[in-house]
């Protein structure tokens, strides 16, 4: 299962963290231990992770990194798509989606994530489902 | 859809954010966070009430700070009024801040209790879901408590729409992990399984998720998904990609559901019904066969998406490990992706190929890749895929190609990077153990590995290569040729030093016809590394040393001369210090014969299973897994190490009795595979500590000795259970227990040490102890005479036989010590019985040494001996006498000639406290005499001995000084062997 999910930017600043299993130790030094681990790597290196008792599966996008902390059940390349499948769900609502975007709209971006991981686990793939409710939101609040 | 602060538009919410990009340093940041921080608290607590989107802007803020890195602690409750807001948009907001920012065992949580419950009710479909989630990401025992039963209706009802019913699989999913006991269980539990089946493959997603970890606790509940599960992933396998539309990811028909279904079946052993088991196996077929299909398309997605399938199948393949052609095929697909240039497909296929040379079907198969992965080894850029190979490089080792593995092992070592070092050590000392070329080849290996990772060699490997050269005799000339040579390096790793150490000290006499490792040079090869020695490295080659003067005597001049040097002699390390006193003492007043028979080689260890394996086994949980298949399934295998080495020491015990111990008796002699394989660790360095054991502060250190007693630890028991070396040392405070040093050391000359402090003074307790049986002692004294009761004690459930305990005096003591024994009654103890046994005691004149024990009984079998002294000192026939000043000193001052009086300043062993030492002096036997000394700190006291022959009146004084925690005690007596003796007993009490 999938223990935690973070967005990082490479100045190394967290622009969303969600939690599925409360974390060890204290959030924010796990947190930048984590991000400097992945930026301290090259693109040639693979995209997995031994972290301590766990695995990280993480992917690039342009300053922004997903990173997403797994148990060794997980299967990875399922995981490194989720992560790619989360990108192309924003940018098809935030249309052209950036940093920016996630920050200034934190809570469609967790909302989003929440429709397609819950608890941990993958529930939704299916790109137009995952943005309904959200579209649903909108439209009341027009 | 618009673009940067969106639909509803915070602009405060914007400016903040803006701002804190703005600021130039982390300072401004935090000046500027405080700021919001102070506002937001300030309005939160402001009269005026806060209408629902002024809320949402705040908690939206406060969200984000708490992602830069600072912790909230305020503004739950506005989260919590937010979730009774009927706003979407608004309850949204609620939820999203208590999922993010609120720990699970939060009080919060049931606050929230009441709204959740409420939102649950609600006909509204998106706050069901709302409420769902919330539970999903921070579900708690309360909350399955109170919502647990809600949950199972709204997976199974027909009415349920498909989002919530996905949102309650997951829901109800938390809550039986957080609690299992509060999910009720019933009907539904037979119909989830049927979600497998539903039209939507969101639900069928969800439902696969909570079925996995339901299954997993009660596999029999849920058996009728496995062909459910077969039958929707064949569907899917073989649907076109353009049949589920939406789910079907890059030209991949829902990969993510796939990768599911096909983990729920790794719950369950391959289907037993044909059809179902024919249907899988095609499934896997296809999924394997499109492996090899030409790519739909060039995107990495399309091939992540279809190789995490295909991964995940052959992980079913494995865990099933029934299909030979299906493991030669995922074998050989893996094969492929080890030279696949996405780096990714590398280090997956060498993973997955790690499980499969754990299959007997295709270990064989994973072999013929032996190449690219040592390839893989010395051309990897990310360290990440080396260690991957190191893995898959020692899952596929066998007796055949055990010798390149670890030699391309141990070239990798060289420059592997420090992270995975101790493990590789590891890896390389089990491989070459478990698959040895030949025992010189083991050596070789393993002197190797300290040579070039000499840092990151633990104990137990140097332990381990130890053990195997005193067990194989075919090795040892051989190993004691190589450690000379090893020795003779510049610089030289401090673990080779002891490897050395310890196999030149036993078996240095091999290589010393060589002129040029004759005595000399091996000594002074190492004795050139001792000074740059830590003190146990150092300790160990002062054993060393004393066996070389017994394998070297023409040498013996200059191994003294080292023993005598004051920086051992008078070494601040207690243990060094009397190590050197000791095995100088040793070598002066043994002959020969006592040498030769005290410092025997070492007797064979018992086999255990590898103390080093073991280690790896705690390093990484997840290598014993295989570990564990591997032996499991590997029965046939060719003997290993382990094996071959364990003949050797079952054939010595029972007739047999170990040489070393028979004439420097040990305190244990025991003949059981269990007793003689602990006792034969610390043989070595027993008889050496035990006939001048150290006093009991020494203990602790003490035991480990010549490294033997550091042997022992190697197999993982348990010191207090069945240890005999914690016995060995004289720490177990009721222990009295040592070897009569009548033979080894003439009387008077004794150092003060064989007789525990804590007998000398009281006449009740547990004499000796082990696995098997238990000797009590009570005894009492009346002038010259004494009795003593020793109670038997069967541990065990089974009979000791032809039980037979006698007592003998050594030496001397027989004309000085008058004992009859009293045969037992039965010679038969059985299993839990105690038997008594009354022993008399008659002391004729003075005398040094105790009474010996012997006791030798048939258990199960085997001849146990064992052998121990009795608690009989000199000062149990001690008498106190009271007397005034005057004719205290007027008797003190009588006693002066040379050899009455024994003075001896020395260094506390216990605390000084005046009450203890008061106490320890009564036991003792003196009658302390108050007032005469000036200075209250000090003990005046006096007694009689009474032997037969002659009655020894004993003066005594003790000042203790508390600054320098030493002690002065001065003894005077008509008697110089009595007075040397009593301050050899009181010396060991203070």
């Amino acid at each position: 299962m999938l223990k935690f999910i973070l967005l990082v930017n490479k100045q190394g600043q967290t622009r969303l963290a969600q939690y599925y299993e409360h974390p060890e130790q204290d959030r924010v030094s796990i947190e930048r231990d984590i991000i400097r681990k992945c930026l301290a790597r090259e693109d040639s290196q693979c995209s997995f992770l031994e972290y301590k008792n766990f695995k990280l599966v993480y992917r690039r996008y342009a300053s922004l990194y997903f990173i997403v902390g797994v148990d060794h059940m997980e299967n990875e390349l399922a995981i490194l798509e989720l992560i790619h499948n989360i990108v192309e769900t924003y940018d098809k609502y935030f249309d052209k989606v950036c940093e920016l975007d996630i920050m200034f709209n934190l809570d469609k971006a967790y909302m989003i994530l929440e429709e397609m991981v819950m608890n941990g686990r993958i529930v939704e793939m299916n790109q137009n489902r995952i943005l309904l409710p959200i579209r649903v939101m909108d439209q009341a609040a027009q | 859809m618009p673009n940067v602060a969106k639909g509803d538009g915070m602009r405060g919410l914007a400016v903040f954010i803006s701002d804190i990009r703005n600021c130039k340093s982390k300072e401004a940041e935090q000046k500027r966070i405080n700021k919001e921080l102070a506002n937001i608290r300030s309005k939160f607590k402001g009269d005026k009430t806060l209408d629902g989107y002024s809320k949402k802007k705040y908690v939206c803020k406060l969200l984000f700070i708490f992602l830069l890195g600072h912790d909230i602690d305020f503004g739950h409750m506005e989260a919590v009024n937010l979730l009774s807001s009927n706003k979407y948009t608004e309850k949204q907001i609620g939820y999203l801040f208590i999922s993010v920012l609120v720990n699970t065992n939060s009080d919060l949580i049931r606050l929230i209790i009441g709204s959740i419950k409420n939102d649950l009710l609600s006909r509204n479909a998106v706050h069901i879901c709302l409420a769902l989630q919330c539970i999903a990401n921070i579900g708690s025992k309360e909350m399955a408590e109170s919502l647990a039963p809600e949950i199972p209706k709204l997976i199974v009802s027909g009415e349920t729409i498909d989002a919530v019913k996905q949102s309650a699989c997951l829901c109800l999913l938390r809550l039986f992990r957080t609690s299992p006991d509060t999910v009720p269980s019933g009907e539904w539990t037979q119909r989830v399984g049927h979600l497998l089946n539903d039209q939507h493959l969101g639900v069928v997603t969800a439902a696969t998720s909570l079925i996995h970890t339901l299954a997993q606790k009660t596999p029999e509940d849920f058996k009728n998904c496995v062909s459910l599960a077969i039958s929707r992933l064949s569907r899917i396998v073989t649907s076109s990609y353009t049949d589920l539309q939406d789910y079907t990811y890059y030209f991949v028909p829902a990969p993510w559901l796939s990768v599911k279904l096909l983990r729920l079946l790794q719950v369950y052993p391959p289907p037993e019904d044909p059809a179902a088991r024919g249907r899988l196996n095609e499934c896997l077929e296809t999924i394997l066969n499109k492996a090899q299909e030409p790519p739909k398309s060039k995107k990495v997605q399309h091939s992540n998406a279809k190789n995490a399938v295909l991964f995940e199948a052959i992980n079913l393949i494995i865990h099933h490990d029934t299909e030979p052609t299906l493991l030669v095929r995922a074998c050989n697909q893996l094969g492929q992706f080890l030279q696949h240039r996405e780096t990714n497909l590398r280090y997956l296929a060498l993973e997955s190929m790690c499980l499969l040379a754990s299959s007997e079907f295709s270990h064989e198969a994973v072999k013929k890749h032996m190449d690219t992965v040592i390839t893989a080894l010395k051309t990897e850029r990310d360290v990440s895929v080396r260690q991957r190979a190191v893995d898959l490089l020692y899952g596929m080792c066998d007796k055949s190609n055990a010798e390149e593995i670890v030699a391309e092992m141990l070239a990798y070592l060289e420059t592997a990077d420090y992270s995975i070092r101790e493990e590789m050590v590891l890896k390389v000392a089990i491989l070459a153990e478990k698959y040895p070329v030949d025992y010189t080849w083991y050596v070789d290996t393993i002197l190797n590995l300290i040579r070039i990772a000499g840092d990151y060699v633990s104990d137990e490997v140097w332990f381990r290569v130890i053990q195997i050269v005193i067990n194989r005799d075919d090795v040892q000339g051989y190993a004691a040729k190589v450690v000379f040579e090893a020795l003779q390096a510049p610089a030289c790793h401090e673990n080779m030093v002891k490897v050395g150490g310890y196999i030149l000290g036993e078996f240095g006499n091999l290589i010393a016809g060589d002129q040029r490792s004759s005595p000399m040079v091996q000594f002074q090869l190492l004795h050139s590394k001792y000074h740059l020695c830590s003190a146990p490295t150092r300790g160990l080659l002062l054993s060393t040393y004393i066996k070389f003067i017994n394998l070297f005597p023409e040498i013996k001049g200059q191994l003294q001369d080292v023993l005598r040097n004051n920086n051992n002699l008078r070494n601040a390390d207690a243990e060094l210090q009397q190590r050197a006193i000791e095995y100088l003492q040793l070598s002066t007043v043994a002959s020969q014969d006592v040498l030769a028979t005290v410092l025997e080689e070492m007797p064979p260890f018992p086999e255990r299973e590898s103390s080093i394996l073991a280690k790896l086994k705690k390093k990484k949980p997840n290598v014993s897994d295989i570990e564990v298949v591997k032996e499991g399934k590997k029965s046939s295998n060719p003997p290993t190490l382990n094996n071959s080495a364990a003949n050797t020491p079952e054939a010595t015990p029972a007739s047999a009795p170990v040489p070393v111990m028979a004439a420097a008796p040990a305190p244990v002699q025991s003949a059981s595979d269990d007793l003689l394989g602990l006792s034969a660790g610390p043989a070595a360095a027993a008889p050496i500590t035990n006939n001048f054991a150290a006093p009991a502060s020494f203990a602790a250190p003490a035991a480990p000795a010549g490294g033997g007693g550091l042997l022992v630890d190697v197999f993982d028991t348990p010191p207090a259970q069945n240890n005999v070396s914690s016995a060995l040392a004289p720490q177990a405070e009721e222990n009295f227990f040592n070897a009569p040093a009548g033979e080894t050391a003439p009387s008077g000359d004794t150092p003060a040490s064989e007789l525990d402090g804590r007998f000398a003074i009281k006449n009740n307790g547990v004499l000796f102890e082990n696995e098997l049986l238990q000797i009590g002692v009570k005894a009492e004294y009346k002038g010259n005479l004494g009795r003593l009761g020793l109670f038997y004690g069967n541990k065990t459930s089974y009979p000791f036989q032809f039980f037979t305990p006698t007592v003998s005096c050594p030496g001397e003591l027989a004309s000085a010590l008058n004992v009859q024994t009293k045969p037992l009654d039965v010679n038969t103890v059985e299993g839990g019985a105690q038997v008594q046994q009354i022993i008399n005691v008659e002391c004729i004149s003075d005398f040094v040494d105790a009474p010996v024990l012997s006791i030798k009984f048939s258990y199960s079998g085997s001849m146990q001996q064992i052998n121990l002294m009795l608690p009989v000192m000199l000062n149990k026939f001690f008498e106190p006498v009271e007397m005034d000043a005057t004719t205290f000193f007027n008797r003190w001052k009588q006693l002066n000639s040379p050899g009455q009086e024994e003075q001896k300043i020395f260094k506390a062993t216990f605390p000084i406290d005046s009450d203890t030492s008061r106490t320890k002096l009564l036991g003792f036997g003196f009658g302390l005499l108050d007032g005469v000394d000036p200075n209250p700190d000090n003990f005046v006291g006096a007694g009689i001995i009474k032997a037969q022959s002659s009655q020894v009146g004993c003066l005594l004084r003790l000042e203790p000084n508390m600054q320098a925690q030493m002690y002065r005690l001065t003894l005077r007596t008509s008697s110089t062997s009595v007075t040397t003796r009593l301050a050899d007993l009181l010396l060991k009490l203070f």
